[in-house]
């Protein structure tokens, strides 16, 4: 069979037909920097960020949306393509306020990396203001238009992988911004919290508000786990510092989700830290609850189930379990029915 | 489910019934809608003109409650036309001819009063759905909220068998499981009639394994109590004490009047809980537990996968881990419990004794999960059930069943269907939601009407609603959405005042026990 082949960086790399020239690259070892693209989405080839040099092509061309050709000579770093990512990229430090000092992302930021990676000491162009005001009006994601670089990976998240259809593109041209229904706020949209929009965001243009000034990427550990909420069962990373949840975010790749989440998932993680918590064993006395120590509230529980079973046999005791917490608990109740108290009445609400 | 979310990506066509997944399983409505943008077909079949509606190629707004007739004349359509997989039915199934005969009484012209929909659109209907193979399936709590909860999810069994859908990728039947791990506590045996791996109580081999692991004698042969009958058990005295592990009863039970008098009528009552609740009121004592994210385990979703949970702090104060506290317990009757952790308790006795779960350990789900059944450890996992029209049981079992209304239907008193159901922004009783900031953006219960119902009856939007059924009465706003059709109230329990449940009828299911929460009669008025 006739083997798909094409030269990348001088070396011989075979690929497989409709894959594009970044995928390629990707497969093959090769990084070469994006911002507008999102995986698994339409390219809109809208940053030309990822710029390449294909031999025999009048212009560089994206390769997050140019299809592998047979024969192509694709170089990824040469000195044109660096001058003219580097050249981007100053363009878009300059179209707003990308002062890392106070942003969120800094450290998370492929707007930051970029400039570091093209050596970028000082920007030659005048910074735009932008004539957006922050929106903090709901209580789960902030979005900040000075730091927006209109990449649109939030509109393909929204619309593309959610495919909740909140945000667009409006206006033209300096007055350009992500807008919201008719340009409404968030939570007067058809958003429904997804924060998808939040995770596929490169820069500090949009941040988890529980979040804001809790814990950067540096700060932060991941630890993976699994949604508390419904049957999906989607997988998360929960930024943890100083051994506290500070904010959660899919993982990318895993099953179920590959990436996604719903509001639940993303923003319900706090109700651990409510100070409505229980925190000791409760006896209640005379109709009042009063503070117990394990050990008494333990004994008491052991007397009474024995002192009933004895009077009234197995039958008369009855458990149900949680169909929230784990497998193990689950397990170890109806372990402690059945082989301890002698019962089967143990059920969970199987059916609702 | 016995299919898997990654399918719906590649699926052809899906029939979603009775289950609002925007809202309720909210990821795996995006892949759902994905595969509908990439050219699947959906067929939605809903009381309610819900999200998805605007993803359907056909939407059908059935009437509540009227779900088997209605799949009974799909059926009626598919035989009569001469649509439905032949050489399925031939080679894997059985009970065709009783099937046949039970259908052939649910005509689309006698159906179409009982569910609302025209005698055509019930014949297009099957017609689009034998013009794609396969059909991916999918219900939620539509089809099992109902007295004729069972016979609805054998109904739908029943059409996906005919239609040769069974045991393919990308079809099946698949329940989308509500609870994060409601399949989990089945798997585990906290149901009254089967061991951990859905071993059977009354099976004398099953008894004799299970003592011989947990070292004990005489494990009880009769299947145990569901829920409902414990808590009228509470009420005759024949149950005296209860231990309620987490669930809150008193909110989400049908009826809370009479569910808080049965509770009330427990000679002792114990819960473990991580909140305070309305159901905690009640208990004698009460064990304060670590939450999510505070001990080491595992749940199962809906696709039947096994993932980790995974500690990040300790409990606050003196909470304690639930299989901590259910192992002090048998220790004070004199059983020594030797596993003292999540892992242990799982790799050494839960995978030890389930066959099902055989081949999974901590050490293999440490990434993505595994789906049951795994019967060792160098198997991958199940990824759909029933492969190539193999059922557990031999051949798969056409279950022909009639319609049955609900135990409550509308009439001169009550002219309203009640129907109920989840919001996105909250989880059942809001213990959880209302303490992560979701109170903002939905602080209050509603009752949803039809802009026509409220014309009739000079109510506008966010007006305050008297809404009553034969048990009890609730004050909240109104909500005008077209989502709800005429003659029908839809609400939700995610509040505890306007909590649904004081209107809901304490009728369940005779096999399934599952209470009719889909369905109840109420009136309504403007409240002056
Ligand atoms: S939160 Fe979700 S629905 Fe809202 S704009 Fe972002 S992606 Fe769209
Ligand atoms: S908000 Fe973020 S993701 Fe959206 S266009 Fe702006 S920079 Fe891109
Ligand atoms: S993130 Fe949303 S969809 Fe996923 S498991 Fe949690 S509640 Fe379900
Ligand atoms: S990443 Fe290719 S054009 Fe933006």
């Amino acid at each position: 069979m006739d083997s798909f082949t094409l030269t990348l960086n001088g070396k011989q790399v075979e690929f497989e037909p409709g894959q594009t020239i970044l995928t390629v690259a990707e497969n093959n070892g090769v990084r070469i920097p994006t911002l507008c693209h999102l995986k698994g989405c339409t390219p809109t080839g809208a940053c030309r960020i990822c710029l390449v040099e294909v031999a025999g092509a009048r212009s560089l061309v994206a390769s997050c949306s140019t299809p592998a050709e047979k024969g192509m000579v694709v170089e990824t770093e040469t000195d044109r393509v660096h001058r003219t990512r580097k050249l981007t990229t100053e363009f878009l430090m300059a179209s707003g306020k990308h002062d890392c000092i106070t942003c969120e992302r800094s450290g998370a930021c492929t707007l930051q990396d970029l400039a570091y990676r093209y050596g970028i000491d000082k920007v030659r162009f005048e910074t735009a203001t932008r004539p957006y005001e922050n929106e903090d009006a709901n209580p789960f994601i902030i979005r900040d238009f000075t730091r927006c670089i209109l990449c649109g990976r939030c509109v393909q998240a929204c619309q593309e992988v959610q495919v909740n259809r909140a945000i667009s593109f409006g206006y033209r041209g300096p007055h350009a911004k992500i807008i919201a229904g008719v340009d409404v706020p968030y939570h007067e949209s058809d958003c429904v919290f997804c924060g998808q929009c939040l995770q596929a965001c490169p820069v500090g243009a949009l941040v988890e508000k529980k979040a804001r000034f809790a814990g950067r990427e540096k700060d932060v550990e991941k630890v993976r786990t699994t949604c508390p909420y419904c049957g999906v069962g989607c997988q998360l990373d929960l930024h943890v510092r100083d051994k506290r949840i500070v904010k959660v975010s899919a993982v990318e790749d895993a099953a179920p989700n590959k990436g996604r989440l719903c509001v639940k998932g993303r923003f319900g993680y706090d109700f651990i830290y409510s100070k409505d918590r229980l925190t000791t064993p409760l006896i209640k006395e005379n109709g009042e609850f009063r503070e117990a120590s394990w050990d008494e509230a333990l004994d008491l529980v052991a007397a009474k189930f024995k002192e009933i079973i004895a009077k009234h046999g197995s039958d008369a005791v009855a458990g149900v379990s949680c169909a929230r917490s784990i497998n193990e608990d689950s397990y170890q109740m109806q372990k402690l029915f059945r082989a301890v108290f002698k019962s089967n009445n143990i059920d969970h609400c199987a059916r609702t | 489910m016995t299919n898997s979310f990654a399918e719906f990506q590649n699926a052809k066509m899906f029939m979603v019934i009775g289950s609002n997944m925007t809202e309720a399983h909210p990821v795996a409505s995006t892949f759902l809608k994905n595969a509908v943008m990439n050219g699947a077909k959906l067929i939605l079949v809903d009381p309610r003109r819900q999200p998805l509606a605007d993803f359907a190629d056909l939407f059908v707004q059935i009437k509540v409650g009227s779900d088997i007739a209605f799949l009974n004349a799909l059926m009626n359509v598919l035989i009569t036309e001469d649509l439905y997989d032949k050489k399925f039915v031939q080679s894997c199934t059985t009970g065709f001819d009783e099937l046949k005969a039970k259908v052939m009484a649910y005509p689309p012209e006698k159906v179409s009063d009982i569910c609302g929909v025209s005698p055509e659109k019930i014949r297009e209907t099957a017609r689009l759905l034998a013009s794609v193979k396969p059909c991916m399936l999918c219900y939620t709590l539509g089809i099992t909220e109902h007295t004729c909860g069972k016979n609805n999810v054998m109904s739908t069994a029943n059409l996906q068998m005919l239609l040769g859908n069974m045991g393919v990728e990308s079809g099946g039947v698949n329940p989308l499981r509500g609870q994060n791990n409601v399949q989990g506590a089945c798997d585990m045996g906290a149901l009254p009639n089967v061991f951990p791996g859905y071993q059977q109580v009354a099976n004398p081999e099953a008894r004799a394994k299970f003592e011989k692991a947990w070292g004990v004698t005489g494990l009880p042969d009769k299947p145990g109590l569901m829920i409902p009958q414990m808590m009228e058990g509470l009420a005759s005295g024949k149950v005296r004490a209860l231990w309620i592990f987490g669930e809150n009863l008193a909110n989400t039970e049908p009826d809370i009047a009479k569910v808080e008098h049965e509770l009330a009528s427990a000679e002792f009552l114990v819960c473990n809980d991580i909140f305070p609740t309305e159901t905690t009121r009640f208990a004698h004592v009460i064990f304060p537990a670590a939450a999510w994210s505070e001990d080491d385990g595992t749940i199962t979703s809906s696709e039947r996968r096994v993932n980790r949970i995974r500690k990040v702090s300790d409990a606050p104060g003196q909470a304690k881990p639930n299989w901590w506290i259910f192992k002090q317990i048998a220790k004070r009757f004199g059983h020594e419990w030797t596993s003292n952790s999540g892992q242990e308790i799982w790799d050494n006795e839960v995978s030890v004794l389930a066959p099902s779960l055989a081949g999974i350990k901590y050490h293999r789900i440490e990434n993505d999960g595994l789906q049951w059944p795994c019967p060792n450890e160098e198997h991958p996992g199940t990824a759909f059930l029933h492969r190539e029209g193999k059922f557990t049981c031999g051949l798969g079992v056409f279950n022909a069943v009639d319609w049955t209304p609900p135990a409550e239907v509308p009439d001169d008193q009550y002219p309203f269907v009640l129907s109920t159901g989840r919001r996105l922004y909250h989880y059942h009783t809001r213990t959880q939601t209302s303490r992560a900031g979701m109170d903002v953006i939905l602080p209050e219960e509603t009752a949803d009407i039809s802009p026509h119902d409220a014309k009739s009856r000079d109510i506008a939007d966010g007006d305050y609603v008297r809404v009553w059924s034969r048990r009890g009465e609730v004050v909240v706003k109104a909500r005008l959405t077209e989502q709800v059709p005429p003659g029908m109230v839809w609400m939700a329990f995610h509040f505890r005042e306007g909590n649904a449940n004081w209107l809901t009828n304490p009728a369940f299911d005779p096999v399934t026990q599952t209470a009719e929460y889909k369905a109840c009669a109420v009136n309504l008025e403007k409240k002056v």
